[in-house]
């Protein structure tokens, strides 16, 4: 249980990040931190104790193996996470370019 | 325990990555949140999600730091400090809200509901053939999910090429036609 | 490509000594990658892992040599099309399955286990995997490099 309010407490870590700070960077490294704990999150839901990694060994029977439900999720969720970050770092960099600044307030002019 | 020690670094890293002022030390420090990641998946006994969050990590710090590498960050003055910070804590509060009621229908950690996956577990590898269950979940039982996340990941490709695309084609030579 | 443009390529890249252990290590991390992506169905890994370093050894040679070097071995245009033959391979494999009746039918034979070549379907949509994260990674680091590289 106190692992699960742990990743909470992250999660609201990236939400203060994302909410409170001016700077681009800074709230696409919110958003990596929102991602990170929700595939931890994920993977914690599956974890039994004592439990085996979900492979298969030769000449043995295992039984009691970790869920690979979450895992399969997670681990597609990780490699869209790699193209959404790569996504937001371009268009934060089109708008340095245009407008000089990393800061949101600055924005303003929304045409053109 | 070493998952407790494990959160508690991420979380440092985390509120040091939100809060430092310049910009290539916190994009370090998110990095070390995500190589700790890395070892709590290791730890939870996932090792596919391990080398690929590794990976992953690597790339992502190397795409950050040349985007934000020789860019100063002009002093922010904060303005509105009051109204801000407390819309954010209104925020944060109602997640922790229900997040509240969602953490008492949870199963408890190291307890988890095996009813859908139990037939995985059986019949996975007499079914595909695969040794590896991950491989076989993503790739066999429910592969719909891959076909959807190779759609979005050819998205973002496409979507990058768009928003990155260079202006004025009639100066391009045709050296530069790559 | 003429002399002039030979000079100029020499300068870039990083010193003498990244480029000589790029030189060492390049090959065995794209060799690695390989492993991973075939014998995904094993032991951990898989195509995404396995794309993944494969897009990371291609980095690697494009930071430490510069990027004209690089976009000599590969071209946009090549990864482009290899992304598209990637997503269209995972693509045909899911429709072979309407051989069986279902989509994404595992059509071929299972084999035993423990085997390089078993499983049906799934080495194969491995590879369709691998190729099309690999290559679609590499795009887009290749696009911010040649905006960092117009710029100037």
């Amino acid at each position: 249980m106190t692992l699960y309010i742990l990743c909470f407490i992250l999660f609201c870590v990236g939400l203060y990040g994302v909410l409170r700070k001016r700077n681009l960077v800074k709230i696409i490294i919110g958003l990596g931190i929102i991602e990170y704990s929700m595939n931890l999150f994920f993977v914690l839901l599956g974890y039994r104790l004592q439990g085996r990694a979900p492979i298969d060994a030769q000449h043995q029977d295992i039984l009691n193996m970790v869920d690979p439900l979450p895992q399969a999720v997670v681990l597609t969720s990780i490699v869209i996470g790699l193209g959404i970050t790569a996504l937001v770092i371009s268009i934060a960099i089109r708008i340095y370019e245009k407008y000089g600044t990393f800061d949101i307030t600055k924005i303003r002019r929304l045409k053109g | 325990m070493e998952l407790h020690i494990l959160l508690l670094f991420m979380i440092l890293a985390a509120i040091i990555a939100i809060e430092i002022k310049d910009l290539l030390s916190s994009v370090i420090a998110i990095g070390s949140a995500g190589f700790a990641l890395c070892l709590a998946f290791l730890i939870l006994k996932a090792p596919d999600l391990a080398i690929t969050q590794l990976v992953v990590e690597i790339l992502c710090l190397i795409i950050l730091i040349r985007a934000t590498i020789r860019k100063d960050l002009p002093l922010i003055i904060e303005g509105r400090w009051f109204f801000n910070t407390i819309s954010t804590l209104i925020f944060i509060a109602a997640f922790l809200l229900f997040a509240y009621y969602a953490l008492k229908e949870l199963p408890s950690f190291g307890h988890p509901m095996m009813s859908v996956v139990k037939k995985y577990l059986e019949e996975g590898t007499s079914k595909t053939g695969a040794v590896n269950l991950v491989t076989s979940v993503i790739l066999d039982f429910r592969a719909y999910d891959t076909l959807a996340e190779a759609t979005v990941l050819f998205t973002a490709v496409i979507g990058i090429m768009a928003v990155l695309r260079r202006k004025g084609r009639k100066e391009i030579s045709e050296k530069d036609e790559y | 490509m003429n002399i002039k443009n030979q000079d100029s390529y020499t300068e870039t890249g990083m010193t003498l000594i990244v480029k000589t252990v790029t030189r060492l290590t390049v090959g065995l991390i794209l060799v690695y990658g390989i492993y991973i992506v075939l014998h995904g169905h094993l032991s951990p890994g898989g195509g995404f892992a396995g794309g993944v370093i494969i897009a990371l050894s291609f980095v690697h040679l494009m930071l430490a040599f510069g990027r004209d070097i690089a976009l000599r071995k590969v071209s946009k245009n090549t990864v482009s099309i290899l992304e598209s033959i990637g997503a269209l391979m995972f693509l045909s494999i899911a429709i072979a399955g309407f051989l069986g009746g279902v989509f994404f039918l595992n059509i071929l034979d299972k084999g035993s286990p423990f085997r390089l070549f078993s499983a049906g379907t799934i080495p194969l949509s491995n590879i369709a995997i691998g190729l099309k994260v690999g290559v679609g990674l590499f795009a887009i680091f290749l696009t911010l490099v040649i905006l960092e590289g117009s710029k100037r």
